[in-house]
C-alpha cells in the first residue's frame, strides 16, 4: 500500500518537474532571465523567479495530468497567493534586492499521460 | 466580447426593481466574483452556475469571471439570478449571441445538472420588469401559467438551461408557449344552506359582505359560528381582475400558489390558528420581511377562530393593518409594504365553560367579564357588526324550508355592492368599508333627522367617533341592501344596534 502511494507521489514529482521545466522553457523563450529555480526557505518554496529585465516575475508552476480534478490554475487559491506574496518579500530581502517592480505570473501546465503538454501563462494575477 | 448583459428583477415585498446583470470575463486566475450587496443564496449562485453550465456541456471561462448586479446599492438575495447571471456569463464568453438578452428578463433557479427550478415571486417580478420596458420574459417552465397574467409581456418557458442557451442561437421551437388562459374553475365552498337557524347571524354575515365591514360571532359552542364564518366568501363577489393580480402577487411572494391554477380569482379565507406569532400574522422574517397571514387574506376574509384564547398581544396587532388597509415592515435589507385590506371575522365564545344554554353557565361573573375583556376596547371598537348568536332549540324547526342558500344571498349582496361601487366611482373607493370618515361627514352627510340618535350616542358616550363614522358605513350599506338612495333613521338605528356592546 505504502509503495502505492510512494510510486503515485514519485510520479507526481515526476510530473511537477517537467512542468517546470517546460514553464522556464516557454518563459526564457519569451525573454526573461531566471534568477532562481525552486528557490526554499523555511517558509516554504517559489518555482520560478525571473526577470525581464526591468521587473522581478515570480511565477507559480501547477501541472496536471488531466481536467479530472479541475483546471490547474483553479487550485491557486487565495491562501497560496497570500504566500507566494509573502516568500517574494523573503526572496528578496534574502538576496538583498532593494524597491522593485514585482508581477505573480501563473504558469498552468496540463499534461496527459500520452499526449502533448498543453500550457496556459496568466500574467500579473495576484 | 468580453462583456455582456442580461436582466433579471429583485423583489422588495411585491415591488420589484429590474436588475441589470453584466458579466465581465478578465484576465487573471479562475474564478468567479459576484459584486451588488449578494446575500448568501446569491454567493452560493456562482457554485451552482458554474456547475450547471459545465452539466450542460458548455465550458466554464479558464480566467477570472466578475458578475455585477446593478443598481449595486440595493441589497439582492435569493437564487432567482441564476438564469440569468449564467446566460451573461455565456455570451460574455462569445458561446451564445448577446442581442436576444438585451429585452429579455430571465428568472429561475439552476440545479447542479442543469434543469431550471421554480422560484417564488414571479407574478410580482414580471410586472417590474414590464414597468422598467422590457418585452420579454423567461422563466421555469413551472411557473409559466403564472407568468401568463402578466399582459404586454412575451413569456417563454424552459425546463433547463440548455433549452435557453439553444433558444439564443436561434434554433425554433426549443422553449416552451404559453397554455391556452382556461377561465379560473369556479370555487365550489360550503353552502349558506346548511346553516341551521340563526337569523340574525345570517343577516349580519348578509350586511358584513354587502359593505365589507368587520364582524364578531360571540355564542355558545356548536352554534355555527365557524360555520358562518367560512361561508362568508362564498357570499363575496369574485375579484377584479386587478385585485386578483394583486392577491396573487403576494401569494406568489409567499410562496403559496398552484402551478396549475395560480390565479386567485375568488376571495381568499384565512383562518390561522390561535397559537400563531405576531410575525406570523402581520408578517416579518429576516432579511425582507415576508407576508403575513393579514395580507394573505387581503381582498378577503382573514377568520379568527376563539378569539378570546388570542391574547391581547397579538389581536392588538391586528388594529393599525385594520385601520390603514396595508402593513409596513422595516427589516434588515428593506422596508417593503404589503396590502392588507380584509375583512375580519372574529368568533369567540361569552365565557370559559361556554355551555349549550347560557344559563346552564358555571363560571362566576368575574370570569366572564374578564373573558370577554381578552377583545380589547379599541379592537372592538373597529368591529362594526357584533351579533349574539342563539342555541339551537329544535332540529326539526328546519325540516320544512329549505333556508336560503349561498347563491340567493350572494345575489343581493352583489347588487348592494355595485350601488356602492356606483355612488363612490367617482372617488376610487370599492366598497363602504373604505370611505374615509371626513367624506361621510361633509360630501355624504346624512340629515339631521337621520344623525340625531348617533348623536344623542356620541353624547352620552355610547359611541366613539370612529364608532360613528362606522356607524354611518354600515348605515350606507343597509340602504344599499335595501335598494335606497340614502340611509334614514332607521339604519342608522340598525346600525347602532349591531354595534351594541351586549354582543361582546
Amino acid at each position: 500500500m505504502g509503495t502505492g502511494v510512494n510510486e503515485k507521489s514519485g510520479h507526481n514529482k515526476k510530473l511537477g518537474k517537467d512542468g517546470e521545466d517546460l514553464a522556464a522553457r516557454h518563459l526564457t523563450n519569451a525573454g526573461m532571465t531566471v534568477l532562481s529555480r525552486n528557490w526554499r526557505c523555511r517558509e516554504g518554496e517559489l518555482d520560478l523567479v525571473l526577470t525581464d529585465g526591468q521587473r522581478l516575475v515570480v511565477c507559480e508552476v501547477k501541472t496536471r495530468s488531466g481536467d479530472g480534478f479541475g483546471t490547474p490554475a483553479e487550485s491557486v487559491t487565495a491562501a497560496k497567493s497570500q504566500r507566494i506574496r509573502r516568500l517574494a518579500n523573503l526572496w528578496l530581502s534574502a538576496h538583498h534586492v532593494g524597491w522593485c517592480v514585482v508581477r505573480f505570473d501563473v504558469i498552468a501546465v496540463v499534461w496527459p499521460a500520452s499526449g502533448q503538454p498543453r500550457l496556459t501563462h496568466f500574467e500579473d494575477v495576484f | 466580447m468580453a462583456l455582456a448583459r442580461a436582466w433579471s428583477v429583485a423583489l422588495f415585498g411585491v415591488d420589484g426593481v429590474a436588475v441589470e446583470i453584466e458579466a465581465d470575463i478578465g484576465p487573471g486566475l479562475p474564478g468567479v466574483q459576484i459584486v451588488g450587496l449578494p446575500d448568501a443564496a446569491l454567493h452560493e449562485a456562482k457554485d451552482r452556475v458554474r456547475a450547471a453550465v459545465r452539466n450542460s456541456d458548455e465550458g466554464w471561462p479558464p480566467t477570472h469571471v466578475t458578475l455585477a448586479l446593478s443598481p449595486a446599492a440595493l441589497p439582492k438575495g435569493g437564487s432567482g439570478y441564476d438564469l440569468a447571471l449564467a446566460c451573461g456569463v455565456l455570451a460574455a464568453a462569445d458561446a451564445v449571441p448577446a442581442e436576444p438578452l438585451r429585452c429579455t428578463v430571465l428568472i429561475g433557479e439552476l440545479s447542479l445538472d442543469g434543469r431550471l427550478r421554480p422560484v417564488r415571486g414571479v407574478l410580482p417580478g414580471l410586472l417590474a420588469a414590464r414597468k422598467a420596458g422590457l418585452r420579454r420574459a423567461i422563466v421555469p417552465v413551472d411557473t409559466l401559467a403564472e407568468a401568463v397574467l402578466v399582459d404586454g409581456l412575451e413569456v417563454l418557458g424552459a425546463g433547463a438551461l440548455g433549452e435557453v442557451l439553444g433558444w439564443l442561437r436561434g434554433e425554433p421551437d426549443v422553449l416552451r408557449l404559453p397554455p391556452e388562459t382556461t377561465a379560473p374553475p369556479v370555487p365550489t365552498g360550503p353552502d349558506l344552506a346548511d346553516v341551521l337557524g340563526q337569523p340574525e347571524a345570517r343577516w349580519a354575515l348578509e350586511v358584513a359582505a354587502a359593505g365589507g365591514h368587520h364582524l364578531l360571532l360571540t355564542g355558545p359552542p356548536g352554534t355555527g359560528k365557524t360555520m358562518l364564518a367560512q361561508r362568508l366568501c362564498g357570499l363575496l363577489p369574485p375579484l377584479r381582475m386587478d385585485e386578483a393580480l394583486e392577491v396573487t402577487a403576494i401569494h406568489s411572494v409567499a410562496g403559496a400558489l398552484s402551478a396549475d391554477a395560480p390565479l386567485i380569482a375568488a376571495p381568499p379565507f384565512v383562518a390561522p390558528h390561535h397559537s400563531t406569532s405576531v410575525p406570523a400574522l402581520i408578517g416579518g422574517g429576516s432579511g425582507v420581511a415576508k407576508p403575513g397571514a393579514v395580507s394573505k387574506a387581503h381582498r378577503g376574509v382573514l377568520f379568527i377562530d376563539e378569539a378570546c384564547d388570542w391574547g391581547p398581544h397579538r389581536l392588538d396587532a391586528l388594529r393599525t393593518a385594520l385601520e390603514e388597509g396595508e402593513v409596513r415592515l422595516a427589516r434588515r435589507d428593506a422596508a417593503v409594504r404589503y396590502p392588507a385590506r380584509f375583512q375580519l371575522v372574529l368568533a369567540a365564545n361569552p365565557c370559559p365553560c361556554a355551555p349549550a344554554r347560557d344559563t346552564d353557565c358555571s363560571c362566576s361573573p368575574n370570569a366572564r367579564r374578564r373573558y370577554l375583556a381578552r377583545l380589547s376596547g379599541p379592537l372592538l371598537d373597529r368591529v362594526d357588526l357584533r351579533v349574539r348568536m342563539r342555541p339551537i332549540t329544535a332540529m326539526a324547526a328546519s325540516d320544512g324550508a329549505r333556508p336560503e342558500g349561498s347563491s340567493e344571498v350572494r345575489q343581493r349582496v352583489c347588487r348592494a355592492r355595485e350601488r356602492a361601487v356606483q355612488r363612490w366611482a367617482t372617488h376610487g373607493w370599492t366598497s363602504n368599508a373604505e370611505v374615509p370618515g371626513p367624506a361621510l361627514r361633509r360630501e355624504f352627510r346624512l340629515s339631521p333627522r337621520a344623525l340625531g340618535l348617533l348623536d344623542r350616542g356620541l353624547d352620552t358616550g355610547a359611541v366613539t367617533a370612529r364608532g360613528a363614522d362606522r356607524c354611518l358605513r354600515l348605515a350606507w350599506t343597509l340602504s344599499d341592501l335595501a335598494g335606497e338612495e340614502r340611509p334614514d333613521a332607521d339604519h342608522v338605528a340598525c346600525a347602532l344596534d349591531f354595534r351594541d356592546r351586549r354582543a361582546a
